[in-house]
């Protein structure tokens, strides 16, 4: 589900679109990047981000909101098919999911690279291009039964919202959807989430 | 506040001890369930005070929802986890509404994070107070131009970094971070942004450890903690 698909009823997609600027060449020559710090440095934009999604799932029995602190995979230009995965940049998924856990009154997992998690953790390992990565999340941050919402800046490959569902879902909790700001339809990541629904923003091609 | 009503108060504590289920209503609202309004008015107890406990309140629920993990990254360290006051919707909100009822007035244009604990908490209240939020980064980590920040460490030394661009000399700026021990940290990122040109109003943290007098390496620059992580 994305709400770009209806972006004439809702000026402020067009804002929040306008608000990402895309940096050539980065981490890799080849690579179109989509930076959402610009969108962090306009309040109205970001406010009304955290709103769409907040009006979204407020008051729909949320318990958790788990935000990734790992992106793969970025956008290539089109010389560069098939695209390339790269391991991305920590940190950016808990940006946006706890002013959205807040605003519902959900608590806030963060989900890390290995070893930055202090005490007893999970662990769920990922296949990049080239090797493998490892998501963690706290033992007991989520009982069996509760409802928790995936949340993070962008889906590429799919590969760390994969491997955030599958962390919840081991711990017992029931992932109800995956929502992001920006997704890259092209990179099929929409296919790789167990069946789990999507909910993006933005849709960039 | 009259003297009459201090002893009041002092006697409310016994009967507040023995009735445990209900130390779970704010403090305020369980002081008005034995002291009807008429009475609490008439002996002056003011909404001051009610505010002061009700925020005391507050940063103790807040303080007990951090956990403390022994010997994390290494032995001896007694590390202060914040992961379990953001699995409590209430106390987190709370933290980040003291910051908030703080800087809403302090016209502040920018709340700089520092990565990474500092990216939860900074944009609830850049949100809050209709601020940009400045995301303070390792190296590498952010796309386009940069400039960077050395800071020393205990053995070698680390960088952060901000785009340039984000902070504009006519912005007052506060830096957020989860918890603050030597300093090394926000005096790097306060420099980043003194070196653009802003103002830094304070900085602001949930824990300090005070005996790593992380204060006084910020110098002029003020520090406001919630709790202390003795």
């Amino acid at each position: 589900m994305s709400a770009w698909k209806d972006k004439e009823n809702d000026p402020r997609l067009e804002g929040i679109a306008s608000a990402i600027r895309v940096v050539p060449n980065f981490p890799k020559p080849g690579i179109m990047f989509k930076d959402i710090t610009t969108l962090l440095l306009d309040p109205n934009a970001f406010k009304n981000t955290i709103d769409l999604f907040v009006e979204r799932y407020s008051g729909k029995g949320i318990d958790a909101v788990a935000g990734n602190a790992k992106v793969i995979g970025f956008t290539a230009s089109q010389s560069q098919w098939p695209f390339r995965t790269f391991n991305g940049v920590e940190a950016r998924g808990f940006i946006f999911g706890p002013p959205i856990a807040l605003a519902i009154g959900a608590k806030f997992i963060p989900l890390r690279k290995p070893r930055k998690l202090p005490g007893e953790v999970i662990s769920e390992k990922y296949i990049l291009e080239y090797g493998s990565d490892c998501l963690e999340m706290h033992i007991g941050a989520v009982q069996p039964g509760e409802h928790a919402l995936v949340v993070d800046d962008l889906v590429a490959t799919g590969g760390t919202l994969c491997a955030a569902i599958n962390l919840l879902e081991r711990a017992g909790a029931q992932v109800v959807e995956c929502a992001c700001v920006i997704e890259l339809p092209e990179l099929k990541g929409r296919q790789k989430l167990n069946g789990k629904p999507l909910y993006v923003l933005i849709e960039s091609h | 506040m009259s003297s009459f009503s201090f002893p009041f108060l002092r006697n409310l504590a016994l009967p507040l001890r023995s009735l445990s289920p209900r130390l779970s209503l704010p403090l305020p609202r369980l002081i008005s369930l034995y002291l009807p309004s008429s009475r609490l008015r008439f002996h002056g107890v003011s909404t001051r005070l009610m505010a002061s406990l009700e925020r005391k309140h507050r940063i103790a629920e807040i303080a007990s929802s951090i956990r403390v993990i022994p010997d994390f990254p290494k032995p001896g360290v007694m590390f202060q986890d914040i992961t379990t006051l953001l699995l409590d919707p209430k106390a987190f909100g709370d933290a980040v509404e003291l910051f908030v009822e703080r800087y809403r007035d302090q016209r502040i244009s920018v709340v700089a994070g520092v990565e990474a604990r500092g990216f939860i908490f900074g944009p609830p209240i850049a949100l809050a107070i209709g601020a940009k939020f400045v995301p303070l980064r390792k190296p590498k980590k952010l796309p386009g131009e940069v400039i960077s920040e050395e800071y020393l460490l205990e053995y070698g030394a680390d960088k952060i970094e901000m785009h340039v661009g984000a902070v504009q000399p006519t912005d007052r700026a506060i830096v957020i971070d989860d918890l603050i021990a030597t300093g090394g940290t926000l005096r790097a990122a306060v420099k980043l942004l003194e070196r653009v040109g802003a103002e830094v109003v304070e900085c602001a943290c949930v824990i300090e450890l005070p005996e790593l007098k992380g204060r006084e390496k910020l110098g002029d620059i003020p520090l406001f903690v919630l709790v202390n992580g003795a």
